[in-house]
C-alpha cells in the first residue's frame, strides 16, 4: 500500500476525515502485530469487520492521507548509511534540480525549504561508503555543491501526529 | 565540521546479521504492505515462504530494531500540519547534548538531532523539527524554545518547508 503521487495539491489541502479515519491514522501509527490478523484488534475496539479496517487503510493510502501503510526501516541497523544534505538552488532552475535528486533512488525525502539553503534531501543507501558516493553524483549531476549535514546525535525516535 | 566528544551514535549491529531472505521480506514490503486483512499471509504467498517464518523473521527484525515498527505514516500535510518548522540552533559544543534531550521532551518537536556546523554560514548544531497548524503556532514554540535555551543558544533560524518534494522513505535497492 503506497502512494505513488504527491502532487502540490495533494501536499497541501488538508484531509477531511471522520471519526473513524481519525481513529485508525492515530492508532496505526503506533505499528500493528505482527499477527496473521494484524487488525483483529483495532477492528473489534471500533466495532468494524477486519475487511472494512484493510479497506480504509488501503484507501488512505491511495488518497495521499498516508505516505505509506508497511515497515518502517532503521537504515542504520540495517547497515546502510543515512545523512540530511542542502542545496542552495537558484529558484529559475529549481524544479529541474528536485527532478534530478528525486531521481536518485537513495534520496528517500526531499523537501523545499524557505532560505538560502532552499532544497533539503534526506540520503539513504545500503552500504555507509555510498553515501558520499551518491552525494558526489547528485553534485555532479547539478553542478551545485552539497551541503552534508550528518547526524552526530539523535535525541528522539518517535512521530506522531494527531489527526 | 566537528564532532564533539560527547557525541553519540549508538552503536549499530552489522547488516551481515540479516540473510537474503530478510533482505527479500524488506523489499517485497518497504513501499509497503499489502492490502487486506492478512497482509502477512500475502507476503508469504508473495515469495514461497511459510506465514509462520514469515511473522517470525518479522517479529526478530522488529526485537533487533532493524524494522522500527509496521505502522501508517501519514502524510503530515494532509493532516492539517501545513506549517512545518525545521528550527535550527546555534549552541556551544558542550552544551548541545543537554539542549537536545530537553528539546526531545517537547511534546511538539518531532525529530531532534546534533549535526555538524558548516561554517561560515551555517553556525548551527542542534536540528528540532516543530510542527503545528500555523506559522503563528511555530513562531510562538520556537520563541519557547528560545527563552528556555536563554544564553545557551548564540542563533536561531527556523526554515519552513514549502513543498514534499519526495517521501518514499528509505529503499533497499539492489
Amino acid at each position: 500500500m503506497t502512494a505513488t503521487t504527491n502532487t502540490a495539491a495533494a501536499n497541501t489541502a488538508a484531509e477531511t476525515l471522520d471519526a473513524v479515519d481519525r481513529a485508525l491514522v492515530n492508532r496505526l501509527q503506533d505499528g500493528i502485530a505482527v499477527e496473521r490478523r494484524p487488525f483483529a484488534g483495532i477492528a473489534a475496539d471500533l466495532a468494524l469487520s477486519e475487511e472494512e479496517v484493510a479497506g480504509r487503510v488501503a484507501a488512505l493510502v491511495g488518497r495521499g492521507v498516508l505516505s505509506r501503510f508497511g515497515p518502517m526501516v532503521h537504515a542504520e541497523r540495517l547497515g546502510g548509511g543515512l545523512t540530511l544534505a542542502a542545496l542552495a538552488v537558484p529558484a529559475d532552475d529549481f524544479d529541474r534540480v528536485a527532478a534530478i535528486v528525486n531521481g536518485f533512488p537513495e534520496v528517500a525525502h526531499n523537501y523545499a525549504r524557505q532560505h538560502a539553503l532552499n532544497m533539503w534531501f534526506v540520503v539513504a543507501t545500503e552500504r555507509p561508503d555510498r553515501v558520499d558516493t551518491v552525494l558526489r553524483a547528485i553534485a555532479q549531476a547539478t553542478g551545485l555543491p552539497v551541503r552534508n549535514f550528518p547526524k552526530l546525535a539523535e535525541y528522539t525516535l518517535d512521530l506522531r501526529f494527531r489527526a | 565540521m566537528t564532532a564533539g566528544p560527547t557525541a553519540q551514535l549508538p552503536a549499530e549491529p552489522p547488516a551481515d546479521r540479516l540473510d537474503d531472505t530478510d533482505r527479500r521480506l524488506i523489499r517485497a514490503t518497504q513501499a509497503g504492505l499489502p492490502a487486506g486483512p492478512a497482509p502477512f499471509d500475502t507476503v508469504a504467498d508473495d515469495l514461497g515462504l511459510p506465514v509462520a517464518e514469515v511473522l517470525e523473521r518479522f517479529r526478530r527484525l522488529l526485537a533487533a530494531g532493524v524494522i522500527r515498527r509496521i505502522a501508517a505514516v501519514p502524510n503530515h500535510y494532509r493532516l492539517g500540519y501545513t506549517a512545518n518548522g525545521m528550527s535550527v540552533w546555534e549552541v556551544p559544543a558542550d552544551r548541545v547534548d543537554e539542549a537536545g534531550r530537553q528539546f526531545a521532551a517537547l511534546p511538539w518537536v518531532s525529530h531532534c538531532y546534533r549535526r555538524p556546523a558548516d561554517p561560515p554560514d551555517w553556525p548551527y548544531t542542534l536540528f528540532a523539527m516543530v510542527h503545528a497548524r500555523s506559522r503563528g503556532e511555530v513562531e510562538a514554540l520556537v520563541a519557547e524554545m528560545a527563552a528556555f535555551l536563554g544564553d545557551r543558544c548564540r542563533s536561531h533560524a527556523v526554515l519552513y518547508s514549502t513543498r514534499i518534494l519526495k517521501k518514499t522513505g528509505f529503499r533497499l535497492t539492489a
